[in-house]
C-alpha cells in the first residue's frame, strides 16, 4: 500500500500510470442477454470493474402501497460483492450503497417511459462483482443496456462516466489508484443529446476545472454511447423472424 | 420529489408563477428565505447550531470523543456524519433506521465537510495508529419546510466552527477549538423547465424534478456536488446553478460565518 504523503507521479511521458491519455477512456467491454431468468441484463467491463445488471418488470410491485396509480415505479438496487474490492466488504447495503442506488435510479428514471405501465414496477438489480473505480457509472451503463434489452420503452438509452483531477490535471474515467489519490472526481450520466441525468462531485475544482471536467465527462459519455448502441443493434438489429414475435419491441432507438 | 401527494392544480399555480417570473411567497429566484443561525444551543455537546431557513428549522451536534483511526489513515481523525428526518418534523417522515433521503442528505453534509478540508484531521491525532479524535456530526431535521441541504450543511459548520476539543475530560490535556480551515457552504437549487429556483421550499420541491446542490469553499472552489431527482439537467443550467451558488455562499459565508 502506498502512503498518502509518499510523493506519486501519476504522468509519464504524458500517459497515465496505465498508459492511457488524460482523455482516454478504459477499455469496455458490453455483452448483452446474459442471465436467463432476468428480463433484460447486461455484462460489463469498464477497465478493471466488472458488473452484472439484471431488469425485471414491468411486474406487480411489491409491497403493494408502493405502487402509483398512473405509473410504473422503478426500483434500483446497487449491490457489491464482499471480495468486490481490496479489503473484504460487509455483504448487504450500506450507506455509500443506498445513496449510489438512489443516484443511480435517478440517473435511469427520466428516460424510462413509466406511464406506459401503471401500478407495475421496473426493478434493476446491480451486482458489482469487482471493483476499480466508477463502479456507479459502469453499473448505470449496464443498466441501461439491461432496461433496452428488457424491451422497457425508453425516450433513450443512459451513458455515464467520471472525470477527475489528478497531479492537477483533468482526466476522463480515473482508475481506483487515482481516485484514491486524485482531487477531484465527478461522475456523470447524460442522454445521448446532452442532458445530464445524473451530477455528482467531490474533491476540490475551480469553477473553470469543473466546466473543463464536465465536457471531457461528456465526450466520454459520447463514446460509450456508441458502445451501447452498437452492442444492442447487434444483437438486435438482424432480428430472426420467428424471434420477432417472441420479443417484440427490443430495439433501442436513441431518438426523443 | 418527496412524497407528498400535492393537487395538479398547486402543482399548476407554481408553474405559472414560475411563467410570470413569480414565487407563491414572493422571493425573487434566486433570493433565499431568512436566515437565522444560532450557535451553542446546546451545552453538552461540544458544538451546536440551530438554522433557521424559512420555517426549516435544523439542529446540528457535534460530539467529539476519542477512539481509533482507520486502518489506512492512522495519524488522522475521523468523521462520522449522520441526518435523522424524525417523524416530529414532517407527515412525511416515518420512525426507523434512516431511508434513502436521510443517507443523502447526512453524506451530502459530509462530503462539503470533508472535501473541503474543512477539519484538520491530521490535528486531531492523539496516538498515530491508535488512539485519534473522532468528530460525530449529528443532523437532527426538526422542521421540514424545504431545503434541508443547505439548512443542514450550515448547521453543521457552524456548530464545527465553535466546537471544543473535550481533552480535559478525557485527560488528554486542556481543552482547545476544532481546528476549522475552510467553511464550506451549500446552495441547492431546483429546476422548473427553464427557469432555475434557489432555497426551494416542500412545495417546490415536490414539484419539481430536479435539484442541484453545490458546495462552494472560500475561495471560491467546487468542493461537492449532487443532483438528486428523477429528471434532467442541461449543461448551460449546470453552469448558471454554480455560477449563482458561489455568490450565495459568499454572501452567507460573509453573514454568518465570519471567523
Amino acid at each position: 500500500m502506498i502512503g498518502m504523503d509518499e510523493k506519486l507521479s501519476f504522468f509519464k511521458n504524458g500517459l497515465r500510470l496505465d498508459g492511457r491519455r488524460p482523455d482516454e477512456l478504459r477499455p469496455i467491454k458490453i455483452e448483452v442477454g446474459v442471465l436467463a431468468r432476468a428480463d433484460g441484463s447486461c455484462y460489463m467491463e469498464m477497465g478493471d470493474n466488472k458488473v452484472i445488471a439484471a431488469v425485471y418488470g414491468p411486474r406487480e410491485v411489491h409491497p403493494r402501497h408502493l405502487q402509483e396509480a398512473t405509473r410504473a415505479i422503478v426500483r434500483y438496487r446497487y449491490n457489491m460483492a464482499s471480495f468486490s474490492v481490496e479489503e473484504r466488504k460487509r455483504p448487504g447495503p450500506d450507506r455509500r450503497s443506498n445513496e449510489v442506488s438512489k443516484v443511480s435510479r435517478e440517473a435511469l428514471e427520466p428516460v424510462i417511459l413509466t406511464s406506459y405501465f401503471p401500478k407495475s414496477v421496473v426493478d434493476v438489480f446491480v451486482e458489482v462483482l469487482q471493483a476499480d473505480a466508477g463502479t456507479r457509472t459502469a453499473g448505470i451503463n449496464a443498466a441501461s443496456v439491461a432496461l433496452a434489452d428488457a424491451g422497457i420503452p425508453m425516450k433513450s438509452l443512459i451513458s455515464s462516466c467520471a472525470a477527475g483531477k489528478v497531479d492537477g490535471e483533468i482526466v476522463l474515467d480515473p482508475m481506483k489508484l487515482e481516485d484514491n489519490f486524485g482531487e477531484a472526481d465527478v461522475p456523470i450520466a447524460m442522454t445521448p443529446n446532452g442532458d445530464i441525468t445524473l451530477l455528482q462531485m467531490d474533491g476540490r475544482l475551480t469553477q473553470e476545472e469543473f466546466r473543463r471536467a464536465l465536457e471531457l465527462a461528456r465526450t466520454g459519455c459520447q463514446q460509450i454511447y456508441e458502445i451501447q448502441r452498437k452492442v444492442l443493434v447487434d444483437r438486435y438489429g438482424h432480428v430472426e423472424e420467428e424471434e420477432i414475435c417472441e420479443e417484440p419491441s427490443a430495439v433501442a432507438e436513441e431518438e426523443i | 420529489m418527496s412524497d407528498v401527494v400535492m393537487a395538479e392544480i398547486r402543482k399548476d399555480y407554481l408553474y405559472h408563477l414560475v411563467l410570470k417570473g413569480e414565487r407563491a411567497d414572493g422571493r425573487s429566484f434566486d433570493e433565499y428565505r431568512e436566515i437565522i443561525l444560532e450557535t451553542g444551543p446546546v451545552r453538552k455537546a461540544d458544538g451546536s447550531a440551530l438554522v433557521k431557513l424559512g420555517n426549516t428549522q435544523v439542529m446540528v451536534g457535534v460530539k467529539i470523543q476519542p477512539g481509533e483511526p482507520f486502518s489506512d489513515t492512522p495519524n488522522k481523525g475521523v468523521i462520522i456524519t449522520n441526518a435523522e428526518l424524525v417523524p416530529l418534523a414532517s407527515p412525511n417522515f416515518e420512525p426507523g433506521p434512516p431511508n434513502e433521503v436521510g443517507i443523502e442528505l447526512a453524506r451530502v453534509v459530509d462530503r462539503g465537510v470533508r472535501e473541503s478540508g474543512a477539519i484538520d484531521l491530521e490535528a486531531l491525532c492523539i496516538t498515530p495508529g491508535e488512539k485519534v479524535w473522532i468528530v460525530f456530526i449529528d443532523v437532527h431535521v426538526l422542521d421540514d419546510c424545504g431545503n434541508l441541504m443547505d439548512a443542514s450543511s450550515l448547521g453543521a459548520i457552524a456548530a464545527l466552527m465553535t466546537a471544543k476539543v473535550p481533552a480535559a475530560q478525557y485527560g488528554l490535556g486542556e481543552d482547545y477549538p476544532l481546528p476549522v480551515k475552510d467553511v464550506p457552504v451549500a446552495t441547492t437549487a431546483v429546476e422548473f423547465g427553464d427557469a432555475i429556483i434557489f432555497d426551494p421550499d416542500t412545495d417546490e420541491e415536490s414539484v419539481a424534478d430536479t435539484k442541484l446542490t453545490v458546495i462552494t469553499t472560500a475561495d471560491g472552489s467546487v468542493c461537492g456536488m449532487q443532483k438528486s431527482g428523477p429528471g434532467f439537467i442541461s449543461q448551460d443550467h449546470i453552469y448558471r446553478i454554480v455560477d449563482i451558488a458561489c455568490e450565495r455562499a459568499k454572501e452567507i459565508r460573509e453573514k454568518f460565518l465570519e471567523v
